[in-house]
Protein backbone atom coordinates (compact mmCIF):
# COMPACT_ATOMS: atom_id res chain seq x y z
CA UNK A 1 0.00 0.00 0.00
CA UNK A 2 1.32 3.37 -0.82
CA UNK A 3 1.94 5.96 2.37
CA UNK A 4 0.09 9.26 1.74
CA UNK A 5 1.95 11.25 3.69
CA UNK A 6 4.74 10.29 1.50
CA UNK A 7 2.90 10.71 -1.58
CA UNK A 8 1.50 14.29 -0.80
CA UNK A 9 5.56 15.18 -0.25
CA UNK A 10 6.88 13.63 -3.15
CA UNK A 11 4.31 14.95 -5.49
CA UNK A 12 4.55 18.92 -3.31
CA UNK A 13 7.96 18.50 -4.69
CA UNK A 14 7.71 17.27 -8.06
CA UNK A 15 5.13 20.41 -8.67
CA UNK A 16 7.45 22.80 -7.59
CA UNK A 17 9.81 21.80 -9.33
CA UNK A 18 8.14 21.32 -12.48
CA UNK A 19 6.44 24.86 -12.02
CA UNK A 20 9.64 26.14 -11.44
CA UNK A 21 11.07 24.37 -14.98
CA UNK A 22 8.36 25.28 -17.30
CA UNK A 23 7.74 28.64 -15.69
CA UNK A 24 4.20 27.32 -15.13
CA UNK A 25 1.24 29.08 -13.27
CA UNK A 26 -1.44 27.80 -10.90
CA UNK A 27 0.92 26.42 -8.49
CA UNK A 28 -1.31 27.63 -5.06
CA UNK A 29 -4.08 25.19 -6.56
CA UNK A 30 -1.80 22.46 -7.23
CA UNK A 31 -0.71 22.67 -3.66
CA UNK A 32 -4.05 23.05 -2.01
CA UNK A 33 -5.73 19.90 -2.97
CA UNK A 34 -2.59 17.65 -2.82
CA UNK A 35 -3.61 15.75 0.06
CA UNK A 36 -6.99 15.33 -1.20
CA UNK A 37 -5.42 12.91 -4.11
CA UNK A 38 -2.62 11.26 -2.13
CA UNK A 39 -5.53 10.35 0.07
CA UNK A 40 -7.24 9.30 -3.09
CA UNK A 41 -4.76 7.43 -4.74
CA UNK A 42 -3.23 6.21 -2.08
CA UNK A 43 -5.94 4.07 -0.07
CA UNK A 44 -9.85 5.21 -1.55
CA UNK A 45 -9.73 4.40 -5.36
CA UNK A 46 -9.26 1.84 -7.14
CA UNK A 47 -7.39 1.69 -10.15
CA UNK A 48 -5.05 -0.09 -12.39
CA UNK A 49 -2.48 1.77 -13.59
CA UNK A 50 -1.47 -0.93 -16.45
CA UNK A 51 -5.17 -0.47 -17.46
CA UNK A 52 -5.85 2.76 -16.84
CA UNK A 53 -9.28 2.01 -18.38
CA UNK A 54 -10.32 -0.96 -16.69
CA UNK A 55 -14.55 -1.44 -16.53
CA UNK A 56 -14.37 -1.74 -12.50
CA UNK A 57 -11.97 1.19 -12.14
CA UNK A 58 -13.58 4.00 -9.94
CA UNK A 59 -14.05 7.52 -11.96
CA UNK A 60 -12.24 10.24 -11.02
CA UNK A 61 -13.21 13.84 -12.73
CA UNK A 62 -10.85 16.85 -12.41
CA UNK A 63 -12.63 19.97 -12.70
CA UNK A 64 -9.82 22.13 -11.97
CA UNK A 65 -7.92 21.25 -14.51
CA UNK A 66 -5.48 24.82 -14.35
CA UNK A 67 -3.90 22.70 -11.14
CA UNK A 68 -3.03 20.29 -13.23
CA UNK A 69 0.18 19.76 -11.85
CA UNK A 70 -1.18 18.35 -8.49
CA UNK A 71 -3.01 15.72 -10.41
CA UNK A 72 0.20 14.72 -13.35
CA UNK A 73 2.35 14.62 -10.23
CA UNK A 74 0.61 12.36 -7.93
CA UNK A 75 -0.22 10.41 -11.39
CA UNK A 76 3.51 10.18 -12.17
CA UNK A 77 4.32 9.04 -8.73
CA UNK A 78 1.80 5.93 -8.41
CA UNK A 79 3.25 4.69 -11.73
CA UNK A 80 0.61 5.79 -14.56
CA UNK A 81 3.82 6.90 -16.70
CA UNK A 82 7.29 7.92 -16.09
CA UNK A 83 8.93 10.82 -15.01
CA UNK A 84 10.36 11.48 -18.30
CA UNK A 85 7.31 11.33 -19.64
CA UNK A 86 6.11 14.20 -16.81
CA UNK A 87 9.39 16.06 -17.93
CA UNK A 88 7.88 16.97 -21.35
CA UNK A 89 5.21 19.07 -19.67
CA UNK A 90 4.31 21.80 -21.92
CA UNK A 91 7.27 21.06 -24.12
CA UNK A 92 5.95 21.16 -28.10
CA UNK A 93 4.28 17.99 -28.67
CA UNK A 94 3.42 16.82 -25.42
CA UNK A 95 0.09 15.57 -24.01
CA UNK A 96 0.79 16.94 -20.84
CA UNK A 97 -0.85 20.85 -21.92
CA UNK A 98 -0.98 23.00 -18.49
CA UNK A 99 -4.82 22.13 -18.09
CA UNK A 100 -5.62 18.20 -17.93
CA UNK A 101 -5.41 16.08 -21.08
CA UNK A 102 -7.51 12.74 -21.00
CA UNK A 103 -4.48 12.06 -24.02
CA UNK A 104 -2.67 11.32 -20.83
CA UNK A 105 -2.87 7.94 -19.14
CA UNK A 106 -4.93 8.34 -15.52
CA UNK A 107 -6.99 10.98 -16.32
CA UNK A 108 -10.45 10.38 -17.60
CA UNK A 109 -11.14 13.94 -18.88
CA UNK A 110 -9.82 17.02 -20.14
CA UNK A 111 -10.94 20.16 -18.38
CA UNK A 112 -9.64 23.63 -18.32
CA UNK A 113 -13.17 25.63 -18.80
CA UNK A 114 -14.74 25.47 -15.05
CA UNK A 115 -18.12 23.81 -14.21
CA UNK A 116 -18.06 21.12 -17.35
CA UNK A 117 -16.74 17.71 -14.92
CA UNK A 118 -19.50 17.59 -13.01
CA UNK A 119 -21.90 17.26 -15.87
CA UNK A 120 -20.25 14.53 -16.61
CA UNK A 121 -19.62 12.80 -13.46
CA UNK A 122 -23.37 13.05 -13.21
CA UNK A 123 -23.83 11.28 -16.69
CA UNK A 124 -21.18 8.96 -15.67
CA UNK A 125 -22.86 8.01 -12.35
CA UNK A 126 -25.93 7.67 -14.21
CA UNK A 127 -24.97 4.77 -16.44
CA UNK A 128 -23.25 3.15 -13.13
CA UNK A 129 -26.82 3.49 -11.56
CA UNK A 130 -28.36 2.21 -14.97
CA UNK A 131 -25.91 -0.91 -15.17
CA UNK A 132 -25.57 -1.32 -11.40
CA UNK A 133 -21.67 -1.43 -11.73
CA UNK A 134 -19.82 -1.28 -8.38
CA UNK A 135 -17.34 1.59 -8.73
CA UNK A 136 -17.79 5.13 -7.92
CA UNK A 137 -17.67 8.29 -9.48
CA UNK A 138 -15.48 11.06 -7.44
CA UNK A 139 -15.12 14.59 -8.81
CA UNK A 140 -12.71 17.29 -7.41
CA UNK A 141 -14.30 21.10 -7.82
CA UNK A 142 -12.50 24.28 -6.95
CA UNK A 143 -14.47 27.17 -4.90
CA UNK A 144 -13.94 29.60 -7.29
CA UNK A 145 -15.33 27.65 -10.27
CA UNK A 146 -18.52 27.39 -8.37
CA UNK A 147 -19.43 30.96 -9.66
CA UNK A 148 -20.09 28.56 -13.14
CA UNK A 149 -23.88 27.97 -12.99
CA UNK A 150 -23.74 24.79 -14.95
CA UNK A 151 -21.89 23.93 -12.07
CA UNK A 152 -25.58 24.61 -10.35
CA UNK A 153 -27.50 22.65 -12.82
CA UNK A 154 -25.83 19.47 -11.92
CA UNK A 155 -25.58 19.96 -8.25
CA UNK A 156 -29.55 20.05 -8.95
CA UNK A 157 -29.39 16.59 -10.87
CA UNK A 158 -27.06 14.56 -8.88
CA UNK A 159 -29.66 14.29 -5.73
CA UNK A 160 -32.95 14.47 -7.50
CA UNK A 161 -31.87 11.13 -9.07
CA UNK A 162 -30.53 9.74 -6.33
CA UNK A 163 -26.74 9.51 -7.60
CA UNK A 164 -25.76 8.16 -4.01
CA UNK A 165 -22.43 6.59 -6.05
CA UNK A 166 -21.28 10.21 -6.31
CA UNK A 167 -18.80 12.09 -4.32
CA UNK A 168 -18.10 15.67 -5.11
CA UNK A 169 -14.84 17.09 -3.08
CA UNK A 170 -14.61 21.28 -3.05
CA UNK A 171 -11.02 22.00 -2.76
CA UNK A 172 -12.08 25.57 -0.85
CA UNK A 173 -8.39 27.00 -0.21
CA UNK A 174 -10.66 30.36 -0.05
CA UNK A 175 -8.74 32.30 -2.94
CA UNK A 176 -9.91 32.67 -6.60
CA UNK A 177 -8.64 34.81 -9.83
CA UNK A 178 -8.81 38.32 -8.54
CA UNK A 179 -8.81 37.63 -4.57
CA UNK A 180 -10.41 35.70 -2.14
CA UNK A 181 -13.67 34.47 -2.46
CA UNK A 182 -15.37 35.94 -0.09
CA UNK A 183 -14.88 39.29 -1.83
CA UNK A 184 -15.23 37.84 -5.27
CA UNK A 185 -18.26 36.62 -5.25
CA UNK A 186 -19.17 34.82 -1.69
CA UNK A 187 -19.86 31.25 -1.52
CA UNK A 188 -20.74 31.40 1.75
CA UNK A 189 -23.05 29.61 3.59
CA UNK A 190 -21.97 26.95 0.91
CA UNK A 191 -22.38 24.22 3.64
CA UNK A 192 -26.17 25.12 4.05
CA UNK A 193 -26.86 25.46 0.19
CA UNK A 194 -25.48 21.81 -0.73
CA UNK A 195 -27.76 20.84 1.88
CA UNK A 196 -30.40 22.87 1.01
CA UNK A 197 -29.76 21.14 -2.72
CA UNK A 198 -30.17 17.82 -0.84
CA UNK A 199 -26.75 16.34 -0.79
CA UNK A 200 -24.99 14.51 1.78
CA UNK A 201 -22.76 17.56 3.41
CA UNK A 202 -19.14 16.80 4.67
CA UNK A 203 -16.57 19.45 5.78
CA UNK A 204 -13.08 18.11 6.42
CA UNK A 205 -9.71 19.72 6.86
CA UNK A 206 -8.34 18.57 3.79
CA UNK A 207 -4.90 18.49 4.74
CA UNK A 208 -5.38 16.11 7.12
CA UNK A 209 -4.99 12.89 5.50
CA UNK A 210 -6.81 10.53 8.21
CA UNK A 211 -10.12 12.69 8.44
CA UNK A 212 -9.97 12.46 4.63
CA UNK A 213 -9.26 9.07 4.79
CA UNK A 214 -12.00 8.43 7.36
CA UNK A 215 -14.51 11.05 5.37
CA UNK A 216 -13.69 9.69 2.01
CA UNK A 217 -14.11 5.97 3.14
CA UNK A 218 -17.70 6.12 4.99
CA UNK A 219 -19.25 8.34 2.96
CA UNK A 220 -20.72 5.69 0.25
CA UNK A 221 -23.26 4.60 2.78
CA UNK A 222 -25.79 6.92 2.49
CA UNK A 223 -29.00 5.48 0.81
CA UNK A 224 -30.29 7.93 -1.97
CA UNK A 225 -27.75 11.24 -1.86
CA UNK A 226 -24.66 12.47 -3.65
CA UNK A 227 -21.96 13.13 -1.01
CA UNK A 228 -20.04 16.68 -1.19
CA UNK A 229 -17.15 16.75 0.82
CA UNK A 230 -16.12 20.47 1.19
CA UNK A 231 -12.37 20.19 2.33
CA UNK A 232 -11.12 23.35 3.70
CA UNK A 233 -7.61 23.87 2.57
CA UNK A 234 -4.63 26.58 2.05
CA UNK A 235 -3.61 27.96 -1.27
CA UNK A 236 0.08 26.65 -1.58
CA UNK A 237 0.11 24.58 1.15
CA UNK A 238 3.40 23.00 2.21
CA UNK A 239 5.87 26.11 1.22
CA UNK A 240 5.11 29.17 3.84
CA UNK A 241 5.70 31.80 1.41
CA UNK A 242 3.23 30.85 -1.24
CA UNK A 243 0.67 29.67 1.76
CA UNK A 244 -2.63 32.06 1.19
CA UNK A 245 -0.90 34.19 -1.33
CA UNK A 246 -2.87 35.41 -4.71
CA UNK A 247 0.42 36.05 -6.23
CA UNK A 248 0.80 32.21 -6.39
CA UNK A 249 -2.23 31.58 -8.77
CA UNK A 250 -0.11 33.25 -11.62
CA UNK A 251 3.32 33.03 -10.40
CA UNK A 252 6.25 30.40 -11.17
CA UNK A 253 9.24 30.16 -8.61
CA UNK A 254 12.40 32.01 -9.50
CA UNK A 255 15.98 29.38 -8.82
CA UNK A 256 16.08 31.08 -5.41
CA UNK A 257 12.03 30.12 -4.92
CA UNK A 258 12.45 26.79 -5.83
CA UNK A 259 15.76 26.05 -3.19
CA UNK A 260 13.75 27.38 -0.60
CA UNK A 261 10.21 25.22 -1.69
CA UNK A 262 12.13 22.27 -1.60
CA UNK A 263 13.68 23.02 1.72
CA UNK A 264 10.50 23.99 3.39
CA UNK A 265 9.31 20.97 1.71
CA UNK A 266 11.78 18.59 2.95
CA UNK A 267 11.13 19.71 6.79
CA UNK A 268 7.74 19.05 7.08
CA UNK A 269 7.54 15.75 5.14
CA UNK A 270 11.29 14.40 4.66
CA UNK B 1 -39.69 15.78 -39.24
CA UNK B 2 -39.71 15.79 -35.58
CA UNK B 3 -42.17 12.71 -35.95
CA UNK B 4 -40.21 10.57 -38.67
CA UNK B 5 -37.08 11.49 -36.50
CA UNK B 6 -38.75 9.94 -32.74
CA UNK B 7 -40.47 7.22 -35.21
CA UNK B 8 -37.00 5.78 -36.40
CA UNK B 9 -34.89 6.42 -33.24
CA UNK B 10 -37.89 4.16 -31.81
CA UNK B 11 -37.13 1.54 -34.25
CA UNK B 12 -33.29 1.49 -33.98
CA UNK B 13 -33.73 1.44 -30.23
CA UNK B 14 -35.78 -1.41 -30.28
CA UNK B 15 -32.51 -3.66 -31.30
CA UNK B 16 -29.87 -0.86 -30.31
CA UNK B 17 -30.23 -1.24 -27.04
CA UNK B 18 -26.95 1.84 -26.39
CA UNK B 19 -29.53 4.47 -27.34
CA UNK B 20 -30.20 6.66 -24.85
CA UNK B 21 -32.69 9.66 -25.56
CA UNK B 22 -31.90 13.32 -23.37
CA UNK B 23 -34.40 15.97 -23.44
CA UNK B 24 -34.07 19.42 -21.90
CA UNK B 25 -37.84 19.62 -20.64
CA UNK B 26 -39.26 19.89 -24.14
CA UNK B 27 -40.51 17.17 -26.73
CA UNK B 28 -44.44 17.08 -25.24
CA UNK B 29 -46.53 15.02 -27.14
CA UNK B 30 -43.58 13.85 -29.40
CA UNK B 31 -41.01 11.83 -27.60
CA UNK B 32 -43.92 10.21 -25.19
CA UNK B 33 -43.73 6.77 -27.04
CA UNK B 34 -40.11 6.44 -26.68
CA UNK B 35 -40.00 7.44 -22.75
CA UNK B 36 -43.25 4.65 -22.10
CA UNK B 37 -41.32 1.93 -24.46
CA UNK B 38 -37.60 2.53 -23.21
CA UNK B 39 -37.55 3.89 -19.77
CA UNK B 40 -34.17 3.19 -18.74
CA UNK B 41 -32.74 4.52 -21.66
CA UNK B 42 -35.07 7.60 -21.09
CA UNK B 43 -34.43 11.12 -19.22
CA UNK B 44 -35.78 14.41 -18.73
CA UNK B 45 -32.91 16.64 -17.08
CA UNK B 46 -35.12 19.71 -16.62
CA UNK B 47 -34.33 23.17 -18.11
CA UNK B 48 -30.67 22.64 -17.79
CA UNK B 49 -29.13 22.59 -21.34
CA UNK B 50 -25.50 22.81 -20.77
CA UNK B 51 -26.09 19.93 -17.97
CA UNK B 52 -27.93 17.91 -20.37
CA UNK B 53 -25.04 17.84 -22.89
CA UNK B 54 -22.63 17.16 -19.89
CA UNK B 55 -25.02 14.27 -18.78
CA UNK B 56 -24.78 13.29 -22.11
CA UNK B 57 -21.08 12.79 -22.88
CA UNK B 58 -21.04 11.58 -19.46
CA UNK B 59 -23.07 8.49 -20.60
CA UNK B 60 -21.40 8.64 -23.90
CA UNK B 61 -17.93 7.91 -21.80
CA UNK B 62 -19.71 5.13 -20.71
CA UNK B 63 -20.62 3.29 -23.82
CA UNK B 64 -24.19 4.80 -24.66
CA UNK B 65 -25.09 6.34 -27.66
CA UNK B 66 -26.82 9.68 -26.47
CA UNK B 67 -29.54 12.12 -27.78
CA UNK B 68 -30.06 15.80 -27.01
CA UNK B 69 -33.35 16.79 -27.86
CA UNK B 70 -34.90 20.53 -27.41
CA UNK B 71 -35.31 23.21 -29.34
CA UNK B 72 -33.39 25.19 -32.00
CA UNK B 73 -31.03 27.55 -29.39
CA UNK B 74 -31.42 25.62 -26.78
CA UNK B 75 -29.26 22.44 -27.10
CA UNK B 76 -27.17 24.02 -29.54
CA UNK B 77 -26.10 27.96 -29.09
CA UNK B 78 -26.19 27.59 -25.11
CA UNK B 79 -23.67 24.61 -24.65
CA UNK B 80 -21.58 25.61 -27.53
CA UNK B 81 -18.32 25.03 -25.16
CA UNK B 82 -19.85 21.86 -23.61
CA UNK B 83 -20.49 20.24 -27.30
CA UNK B 84 -17.01 22.04 -28.32
CA UNK B 85 -14.74 20.45 -25.35
CA UNK B 86 -16.66 17.79 -23.35
CA UNK B 87 -18.30 16.46 -26.59
CA UNK B 88 -16.37 16.80 -29.42
CA UNK B 89 -12.61 16.96 -28.20
CA UNK B 90 -13.30 13.75 -26.75
CA UNK B 91 -14.82 12.29 -29.86
CA UNK B 92 -17.85 10.72 -28.10
CA UNK B 93 -21.30 9.47 -29.13
CA UNK B 94 -23.49 12.47 -28.73
CA UNK B 95 -26.02 13.47 -31.23
CA UNK B 96 -27.34 16.94 -30.71
CA UNK B 97 -31.18 17.10 -31.79
CA UNK B 98 -32.80 20.43 -32.19
CA UNK B 99 -36.33 21.21 -33.97
CA UNK B 100 -37.11 24.65 -35.66
CA UNK B 101 -34.23 25.00 -38.04
CA UNK B 102 -34.71 28.66 -39.11
CA UNK B 103 -37.58 30.33 -38.93
CA UNK B 104 -40.48 27.16 -37.88
CA UNK B 105 -40.94 28.56 -34.75
CA UNK B 106 -41.51 32.43 -36.84
CA UNK B 107 -43.96 33.71 -34.21
CA UNK B 108 -42.26 32.50 -30.81
CA UNK B 109 -39.87 35.51 -31.97
CA UNK B 110 -36.18 35.75 -32.17
CA UNK B 111 -35.38 33.84 -28.94
CA UNK B 112 -37.10 30.72 -31.28
CA UNK B 113 -35.40 31.62 -34.67
CA UNK B 114 -32.64 29.25 -35.28
CA UNK B 115 -30.31 30.85 -38.01
CA UNK B 116 -26.79 31.10 -36.76
CA UNK B 117 -26.61 27.08 -35.47
CA UNK B 118 -25.20 25.45 -38.96
CA UNK B 119 -22.14 28.45 -38.77
CA UNK B 120 -21.47 27.71 -35.13
CA UNK B 121 -21.26 24.25 -35.22
CA UNK B 122 -19.69 23.11 -38.37
CA UNK B 123 -16.81 24.99 -37.07
CA UNK B 124 -16.08 22.55 -34.54
CA UNK B 125 -13.75 19.10 -35.66
CA UNK B 126 -15.42 15.45 -35.14
CA UNK B 127 -18.50 16.71 -35.59
CA UNK B 128 -21.48 15.95 -38.45
CA UNK B 129 -23.61 18.56 -39.07
CA UNK B 130 -26.99 17.39 -40.73
CA UNK B 131 -29.94 19.52 -41.37
CA UNK B 132 -32.53 16.97 -43.40
CA UNK B 133 -34.98 18.53 -46.33
CA UNK B 134 -37.89 15.78 -45.24
CA UNK B 135 -39.25 13.40 -43.45
CA UNK B 136 -37.67 10.74 -45.37
CA UNK B 137 -34.18 12.49 -45.33
CA UNK B 138 -34.69 12.89 -41.87
CA UNK B 139 -35.19 8.38 -41.37
CA UNK B 140 -32.19 8.27 -43.23
CA UNK B 141 -29.73 10.62 -41.15
CA UNK B 142 -31.45 9.23 -37.62
CA UNK B 143 -30.92 5.54 -38.83
CA UNK B 144 -27.28 6.78 -39.65
CA UNK B 145 -26.35 8.57 -36.35
CA UNK B 146 -28.17 5.51 -34.42
CA UNK B 147 -25.35 3.40 -35.91
CA UNK B 148 -22.41 5.81 -35.41
CA UNK B 149 -20.23 6.73 -32.81
CA UNK B 150 -19.17 9.89 -33.49
CA UNK B 151 -20.48 13.56 -32.44
CA UNK B 152 -23.26 14.59 -34.77
CA UNK B 153 -26.07 17.44 -35.03
CA UNK B 154 -29.43 17.12 -36.13
CA UNK B 155 -31.26 20.47 -37.44
CA UNK B 156 -35.02 19.52 -37.76
CA UNK B 157 -37.70 21.38 -39.03
CA UNK B 158 -40.91 20.85 -36.95
CA UNK B 159 -43.94 19.04 -37.62
CA UNK B 160 -46.20 17.99 -41.36
CA UNK B 161 -43.56 18.70 -43.93
CA UNK B 162 -43.71 17.46 -47.23
CA UNK B 163 -41.99 14.26 -48.42
CA UNK B 164 -40.03 15.10 -51.25
CA UNK B 165 -37.79 11.80 -51.95
CA UNK B 166 -39.36 8.18 -52.59
CA UNK B 167 -39.40 6.01 -49.94
CA UNK B 168 -38.26 3.25 -52.41
CA UNK B 169 -35.32 5.67 -53.47
CA UNK B 170 -32.54 4.40 -51.50
CA UNK B 171 -29.96 6.49 -51.03
CA UNK B 172 -26.28 7.14 -48.95
CA UNK B 173 -25.95 9.32 -45.92
CA UNK B 174 -23.68 11.84 -46.57
CA UNK B 175 -24.41 12.00 -50.36
CA UNK B 176 -25.99 15.08 -52.35
CA UNK B 177 -29.14 13.82 -53.47
CA UNK B 178 -30.50 14.56 -56.75
CA UNK B 179 -34.09 15.56 -56.78
CA UNK B 180 -35.24 17.40 -60.05
CA UNK B 181 -33.34 16.92 -63.40
CA UNK B 182 -32.91 20.24 -65.59
CA UNK B 183 -30.14 22.41 -67.70
CA UNK B 184 -28.42 25.24 -66.94
CA UNK B 185 -28.95 26.41 -63.45
CA UNK B 186 -28.34 23.69 -60.34
CA UNK B 187 -30.02 24.38 -57.12
CA UNK B 188 -28.77 23.35 -53.84
CA UNK B 189 -30.61 23.41 -50.91
CA UNK B 190 -30.33 21.96 -47.04
CA UNK B 191 -32.73 21.65 -44.49
CA UNK B 192 -36.28 22.46 -44.87
CA UNK B 193 -35.72 24.65 -48.25
CA UNK B 194 -36.01 21.78 -50.08
CA UNK B 195 -39.95 21.96 -50.32
CA UNK B 196 -39.92 25.25 -51.27
CA UNK B 197 -37.87 24.68 -53.76
CA UNK B 198 -39.24 21.87 -55.05
CA UNK B 199 -42.64 23.62 -55.38
CA UNK B 200 -41.02 26.79 -56.80
CA UNK B 201 -39.17 24.79 -59.77
CA UNK B 202 -42.63 22.94 -60.46
CA UNK B 203 -45.07 25.87 -60.32
CA UNK B 204 -42.49 27.92 -62.72
CA UNK B 205 -41.77 25.49 -65.01
CA UNK B 206 -38.04 26.52 -64.78
CA UNK B 207 -35.45 24.38 -66.17
CA UNK B 208 -33.51 23.94 -62.79
CA UNK B 209 -31.65 21.17 -61.71
CA UNK B 210 -32.42 20.59 -57.75
CA UNK B 211 -30.19 19.25 -55.27
CA UNK B 212 -30.88 18.25 -51.27
CA UNK B 213 -27.84 18.64 -48.98
CA UNK B 214 -28.78 17.10 -45.57
CA UNK B 215 -24.95 16.82 -44.85
CA UNK B 216 -23.30 19.92 -44.80
CA UNK B 217 -20.15 18.29 -43.24
CA UNK B 218 -18.37 16.35 -44.25
CA UNK B 219 -19.39 18.26 -47.93
CA UNK B 220 -20.29 15.40 -50.45
CA UNK B 221 -17.39 16.98 -52.33
CA UNK B 222 -16.96 14.14 -55.06
CA UNK B 223 -20.62 15.25 -56.07
CA UNK B 224 -20.26 18.60 -55.53
CA UNK B 225 -17.54 18.36 -58.10
CA UNK B 226 -19.78 16.65 -60.50
CA UNK B 227 -22.05 19.35 -60.05
CA UNK B 228 -19.78 22.30 -60.45
CA UNK B 229 -18.63 20.90 -63.66
CA UNK B 230 -21.99 20.01 -65.58
CA UNK B 231 -23.86 23.55 -64.86
CA UNK B 232 -23.19 27.37 -65.77
CA UNK B 233 -25.10 28.46 -62.71
CA UNK B 234 -25.21 27.69 -59.21
CA UNK B 235 -27.58 28.39 -56.37
CA UNK B 236 -28.02 27.87 -52.46
CA UNK B 237 -30.83 28.10 -50.92
CA UNK B 238 -31.00 28.23 -46.51
CA UNK B 239 -32.50 29.16 -43.49
CA UNK B 240 -30.04 30.34 -42.13
CA UNK B 241 -27.60 33.28 -41.94
CA UNK B 242 -25.10 33.88 -44.92
CA UNK B 243 -22.30 34.25 -42.90
CA UNK B 244 -20.89 31.04 -42.21
CA UNK B 245 -23.87 28.84 -43.24
CA UNK B 246 -24.57 26.79 -46.14
CA UNK B 247 -23.80 28.76 -49.05
CA UNK B 248 -20.59 29.61 -47.26
CA UNK B 249 -19.66 25.90 -46.98
CA UNK B 250 -20.37 25.12 -50.59
CA UNK B 251 -18.13 28.38 -51.60
CA UNK B 252 -15.25 26.64 -49.43
CA UNK B 253 -15.84 23.46 -50.67
CA UNK B 254 -15.71 24.69 -54.07
CA UNK B 255 -12.65 26.76 -53.72
CA UNK B 256 -11.17 23.56 -51.95
CA UNK B 257 -11.63 21.11 -55.38
CA UNK B 258 -10.77 24.52 -58.23
CA UNK B 259 -7.20 24.29 -55.97
CA UNK B 260 -6.96 21.07 -56.30
CA UNK B 261 -7.73 21.12 -59.93
CA UNK B 262 -10.46 18.68 -59.50
CA UNK B 263 -12.62 21.73 -61.44
CA UNK B 264 -11.33 23.93 -63.69
CA UNK B 265 -13.51 26.86 -62.88
CA UNK B 266 -16.11 27.50 -60.22
CA UNK B 267 -19.09 28.78 -61.77
CA UNK B 268 -21.13 31.94 -60.54
CA UNK B 269 -22.85 30.98 -57.25
CA UNK B 270 -25.56 32.78 -55.83
CA UNK B 271 -26.24 32.47 -52.14
CA UNK B 272 -29.51 32.99 -51.11
CA UNK B 273 -29.11 33.54 -46.84
CA UNK B 274 -30.63 36.18 -44.45
CA UNK B 275 -28.75 38.97 -44.67
CA UNK B 276 -27.29 39.59 -41.20
CA UNK B 277 -30.36 40.70 -39.81
CA UNK B 278 -32.62 39.86 -36.87
CA UNK B 279 -36.38 39.61 -37.68
CA UNK B 280 -37.94 41.29 -34.59
CA UNK B 281 -41.60 41.09 -35.43
CA UNK B 282 -43.76 38.11 -36.00
CA UNK B 283 -44.88 35.99 -38.83
CA UNK B 284 -45.31 32.69 -40.00
CA UNK B 285 -42.56 30.67 -41.38
CA UNK B 286 -43.41 31.78 -44.82
CA UNK B 287 -43.66 34.83 -44.61
CA UNK B 288 -40.47 35.25 -42.02
CA UNK B 289 -38.69 33.36 -45.19
CA UNK B 290 -40.06 36.40 -47.73
CA UNK B 291 -39.09 39.05 -45.30
CA UNK B 292 -35.52 38.02 -45.03
CA UNK B 293 -35.35 37.41 -48.42
CA UNK B 294 -35.30 33.38 -49.13
CA UNK B 295 -37.14 33.54 -52.34
CA UNK B 296 -35.55 33.23 -55.71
Amino acid sequence: MIDPVSLSSSSRKKIVTLAHKNKASHIGGALSITDVLAVLYSCILKYDVNKPLSEDRDRLFYSKGHACLGLYAVLQEVGFYSAEALGTFTANGSYFTSHVNHKVPGIELSTGSLGHALSIACGVALAGKRKNATWHVYTILSDGELDEGSNWEALLFAPHHKLNNLTVIVDYNKIQSFGSVEKVLNLEPLKDKFIAFGWNTIEVDGHDHEALSDVLSNNKETATKPTVIIAHTIKGKGVPFMENELAWHYKSPSDEQLKSALEYLEIINP
Amino acid sequence: MRTAFIEQLIEEAKVNTSIFLLVGDLGYSVVEPFASLFPDRFLNVGIAEQNMTGVAAGLAAEGYNVFTYSIGNFPTLRCMEQIRYDVCYHNLSVKIVAVGGGYAYGPLGVSHHTTEDIGMLRTIPNLTVCAPGDPIETKLATKHFCNSNQPGYLRLGKAGEPVIHSLANAFEFGKILPVIDGTATAVLTTGSMLSYATDYIKKNAVNWSLYSVPVIKPMDTVSLAEIAKKYKQLITIEEHQQSGGFGSAVLEALNDIRNQQIIPVIPPLKIIAIPDIFIGYAGTQEFLRKEAGLIF
